[in-house]
């Protein structure tokens, strides 16, 4: 049983800080702390790789005098790959919350879906005036 | 030794993303997630990747910080408190989490040697690369010479989100300079409902 809990441990909390970053993403209303929550659950994805990688009493794969058991570089090239990707993405994703407080004034999202609404109903009333239908959402 | 320091840190870890969730002040939470990836970095060390614990700790609690609090400096510092009912998000995270943790019923436990991703091409990396490569360290090795082609999409991706990043936020500062002199916002941009600080 302890075994079972201690060989799982990593895992589990891998699962909770995923969980963590997901619920940040769905519940919350703000772009930025979207992005933050976005970047937590990249974190738990890169430890739960780095933990299927790591060797009992194995060390860092790097050619050493007297070591014969080595972790497995695989994981940790692909994270490397990964982080710096996870990287990029952030940059574009808080570049376009940038730019979206830029156009409308706001991070949240029920003021962006207020505002959003607003703009469509003064685009149909302008059309009903111009003797046009107004087009149904 | 080594599973005391794991279990520590790793509970460290859920303290600091429990208080990301909960603060509403954002500079704090982006000190947080600081805090949050030095945490993940030490943890990739006692997990023997040397590598991935460099760049976590250079990109990840540097650069990512930083372009967090250039963010923050464009925008708002604070979020607002809740207006809508958080249950269902709570309800969906619960199911999704409980799933999970019953897959990983089924996963080989930490640490083991014959775990089934030892068993494919790790052990040739391991080794021929000294010989077949010449860095005595694999994960340089395989990043630069085996996958390199990983790595070369790895360039593309962020070439690509630097060019997403230059428009997007060009038209910003141009903007800007343009509406200096007369109206400050955009025609299509009325001021918010509620006013924000």
């Amino acid at each position: 049983m302890l075994e079972t809990v201690l060989g799982l441990y990593n895992y589990w909390i891998v699962i909770i800080l995923m969980m963590a970053g997901f619920y940040t993403v769905i519940a919350r209303g703000n772009l930025a702390k979207k992005v933050i929550g976005l970047n937590i659950f990249q974190t738990s994805m890169f430890l739960m790789y780095i933990t299927m990688g790591a060797v009992e009493s194995g060390t860092a794969p790097i050619v050493a005098e007297g070591a014969t058991l080595y972790t497995n570089p695989l994981p940790s090239v692909l994270i490397l790959t990964a982080i710096v990707v996870g990287v990029a993405t952030t940059a574009l994703g808080l570049a376009l919350a940038v730019r979206i407080r830029e156009a409308y004034g706001t991070l949240e999202e029920d003021d962006l879906r207020v505002l959003e609404d607003r703009q469509d109903t003064l685009r149909d009333t302008a059309a009903t005036q111009d003797g046009e239908q107004p087009v149904s959402p | 030794m080594e599973q005391i320091i794991d279990i520590v840190l790793l509970a460290f870890m859920v303290v600091t993303a429990i208080a990301m969730i909960r603060l509403r002040n954002l500079f704090a939470v982006v000190m947080l997630s600081g805090i949050f990836s030095l945490l993940s970095a030490a943890m990739f060390v006692v997990l023997d990747a040397v590598d991935v614990a460099f760049t976590e700790a250079a990109v990840g609690a540097g650069i990512s910080t930083v372009l967090m609090l250039g963010t923050l400096a464009l925008t708002f510092r604070d979020e607002r408190p809740a207006t809508r009912a958080d249950w269902p998000a709570m309800l969906v995270v619960t199911v999704t989490g409980a799933a999970l943790i019953y897959g990983t019923l089924d996963m080989p436990r930490f640490g083991d040697p014959d775990a089934p991703i030892h068993q494919h091409v790790a052990p040739r990396y391991i080794v021929d690369s000294p010989r077949e490569v010449g860095p005595p360290n694999m994960v340089t090795s395989v990043l630069a010479s085996y996958r390199g082609y990983d790595t070369l999409g790895e360039t593309t991706v962020i070439f690509t989100a630097g060019i997403g990043v230059m428009v997007l936020l060009g038209s910003v500062t141009r903007r800007r300079r343009r509406a200096r002199p007369t109206t400050p916002a955009t025609p299509a941009a009325p001021a918010p409902p509620e006013g924000r600080p």
